[in-house]
């Protein structure tokens, strides 16, 4: 579904991404796990277009999506929960959902995604008047989750979903998420400090270092692997 | 709490500013009769003035700061119960309906003057409230938008001293041409955010106005534009006082037309969109927003009623020239939008209205009229940072569980 071939992303003159190739199947939860600035949301940013990289291709369902700019790659399908929530703290929980849909018209299925959505999240409903920057830290990750689901991507792109949450908050969202694939066949591609939550949740995994991808292998394996156990698990 | 440092504090500040106000206050140079004059009576007023002044600002702030703001929440629940009038339906129709006939008789009550300056304030109102798209709900800060209400009033000028074309036919035509410019702006500097882009909206302000003043084949340079014709009623020829009154009316008309289209767009998904790119450009990427064209529709929307306002301006005033779009009109109208409330379309109207009408009524005091605009500007900030009405959008309310 995703192909990413031989991807180096700058920030001005310094290289954060290094030649990076993975690739992406319909239906799977990958993860990205790796220490702090080994270039995870790098990555997650240049394939949203967001920042766009200088050499390599990004193939997405076989169109290079590489080229466009980011509202033409979530009008393909691929949408993205930024890093740090990022939701708008002046606009309420139902106005945020509305903005996750944007580049849709049809009305009456954004009515029942909305539905959904309060489905899925029964606490958002009940404050979906209340401007998102009143709502608290695990609310506001699950309002950033419902607005990327709003643009009903086929690709959802998730950039530490367990940042600053409490550990019964991050079970409950990883909860929501393998949800999310299984019952809408929504690929997602899971970026990841929490190395041990990820790769529970997880079919494939890979590991980067200093923005190289250094090792790739079914979820499983890699909690097994010496090397992941020691730098990433803690174990 | 009257303490002995504050006292302390107090009687610095005045014996500083007795200082600094000693040569203009004190001294005066009689040249014709070569004597120095020593009025230590001046003295006097000034220290115990801003010994007064001080000591109030300081109560004040500190005031506000403790007892849980006690008067600040007391302005504010005073403008939410302004609000709380407006949206309940009781108090809503009647309200209207009085704000309607006082509008309607207003013309008929006062004489051409008073008038006059009300068509001044309403034309103002227009421009906050386009203003207010730009800078309240995009967020952008525009410091040269005085250059769009140039472009409209010079399109009309143009038009009409070459080839005769009526106020009514320019109109759209001006509003068009101030969303080009504005169009023509926004490319360059979309890119930029916050103080640099209020340094290169500045600057554009300035090359549009300089343009007009230099360029004297195509604008008649410094010596403008006159003899525009006044809008056309059908053709029936108006008296003194009824070009005035219709062009009152015609005002009244543009605002509403203004209100309603500001109104509609903040509550629209595009309105949304600029309130949403105000408050973070990565999530709106990421949403899908289109980071330039929302932007460039903002810049553009904003503009349009600038250069209709423009157009209007010609046409009331008869008379354009390059001194009308200095930067301080610019000043003016960013003074109405922040004063009023970013984003506030009640606030903005009051704000106009009070900021163009109080310098006309305090014609006595016109000497001081920038001394007293400036005074009331850093005290609002100080005190009420949100602008007289704030947005309804920041309070909300929680609906209580019925039992």
């Amino acid at each position: 579904m995703l192909k990413v071939n031989g991807l180096s992303t700058y920030y001005g003159n310094i290289q954060e991404l290094k030649n990076i190739s993975m690739e992406v199947a319909e239906g799977e939860i990958i993860t990205l796990i790796g220490a702090n600035g080994a270039g995870k949301t790098t990555t997650l940013m240049s394939i949203s277009g967001i920042v766009p990289p200088r050499q390599g291709e990004i193939f997405f369902l076989n169109k290079p999506i590489h080229t466009m700019s980011p509202d033409k790659i979530v009008s393909q399908g691929i949408s993205q929960v930024p890093e740090g929530r990022r939701i708008f703290p002046y606009l309420t929980v139902a106005e945020n959902l509305d903005m996750g849909a944007y580049l849709r018209s049809d009305t009456e299925n954004i009515k029942k995604d909305m539905a959904y959505i309060w489905d899925l999240f029964p606490i958002l409903s009940q404050r979906r008047h209340q401007a998102g920057g009143t709502l608290s830290g695990g609310e506001q990750q699950m309002l950033a989750i419902s607005r990327a689901l709003m643009a009903r991507p086929r690709l959802l792109l998730l950039d530490e979903p367990s940042l600053g949450l409490a550990p019964l908050i991050v079970k409950q969202i990883f909860e929501i998420i393998k949800k999310i694939n299984a019952e809408n066949n929504t690929t997602i591609f899971l970026v990841e400090q929490n190395a041990n939550m990820a790769l529970k949740i997880a079919h494939r995994g890979y590991v980067m270092e200093n923005g190289v991808i250094t090792m790739s292998d079914s979820s499983r394996n890699l909690l097994c692997n010496e090397a992941v156990k020691k730098a990433y698990l803690g174990l | 709490m009257m303490t002995f440092t504050e006292i302390k504090k107090s009687f610095l500040t005045s014996l500083w500013f007795m200082f600094l106000t000693f040569p203009i206050m004190v001294i005066r140079v009689n040249t014709i009769e070569k004597q120095v004059i020593w009025r230590w009576e001046n003295m006097w007023y000034v220290g115990i003035g801003s010994f007064l002044l001080s000591f109030a600002w300081r109560y004040f702030l500190r005031r506000k700061e403790r007892g849980g703001n006690q008067a600040n929440e007391h302005i504010a629940n005073m403008s939410s119960s302004i609000q709380r009038i407006f949206s309940r339906r009781r108090y809503k129709i009647p309200a209207m309906v009085a704000a309607a006939m006082a509008v309607v008789v207003f013309p008929f009550v006062m004489n051409s003057y008073q008038t006059n300056i009300m068509i001044t304030a309403l034309m103002y109102v227009m421009l906050g409230l386009g203003l207010n798209i730009v800078v309240g709900l995009a967020g952008l800060l525009d410091l040269g938008y005085v250059a769009f209400y140039a472009v409209g009033a010079y399109t009309y000028g143009l038009l009409n001293h070459h080839f005769g074309i009526g106020f009514w036919t320019v109109l759209p035509l001006g509003g068009a041409l101030g969303a080009l410019f504005g169009v023509l702006l926004g490319f360059p500097v979309l890119r930029l955010r916050g103080d640099y882009l209020a340094i290169v909206t500045l600057g554009f302000g300035e090359i549009i106005r300089l343009i007009l003043e230099n360029w004297n084949e195509f604008s008649y340079g410094p010596s403008g534009i006159a003899h525009i014709s006044k809008p056309s009623l059908f053709g029936i020829k108006l008296s003194f006082s009824g070009e005035i009154n219709y062009m009152y009316f015609l005002m009244i008309g543009m605002v509403c037309f203004t209100i309603f289209v500001v109104n509609r767009l903040q509550n629209s998904r595009i309105g949304r969109a600029w309130i949403a790119l105000r408050e973070d450009e990565i999530a709106c990427q990421a949403m899908g927003i289109d980071k330039t064209r929302t932007k460039l529709t903002a810049f553009a929307l904003g503009a349009t009623w600038a250069g209709m306002a423009g157009v209007i301006f010609a046409a009331k005033t008869t008379f354009i020239n390059p001194a009308s779009f200095t930067f301080m009109e610019s000043a003016m109208i960013l003074s109405i939008v922040v004063l009023g409330g970013m984003g506030s379309i009640p606030g903005v109207i009051i704000a106009a209205l009070f900021l163009i009408l109080l310098p006309e009524y305090l014609r006595a005091f016109s000497d001081y009229r920038m001394l007293l605009f400036g005074a009331i500007m850093v005290i609002m900030m100080v005190f009420r940072p949100q602008g007289i009405i704030a947005t309804v959008r920041r309070n909300y309310n929680f609906k209580r569980a019925e039992n």
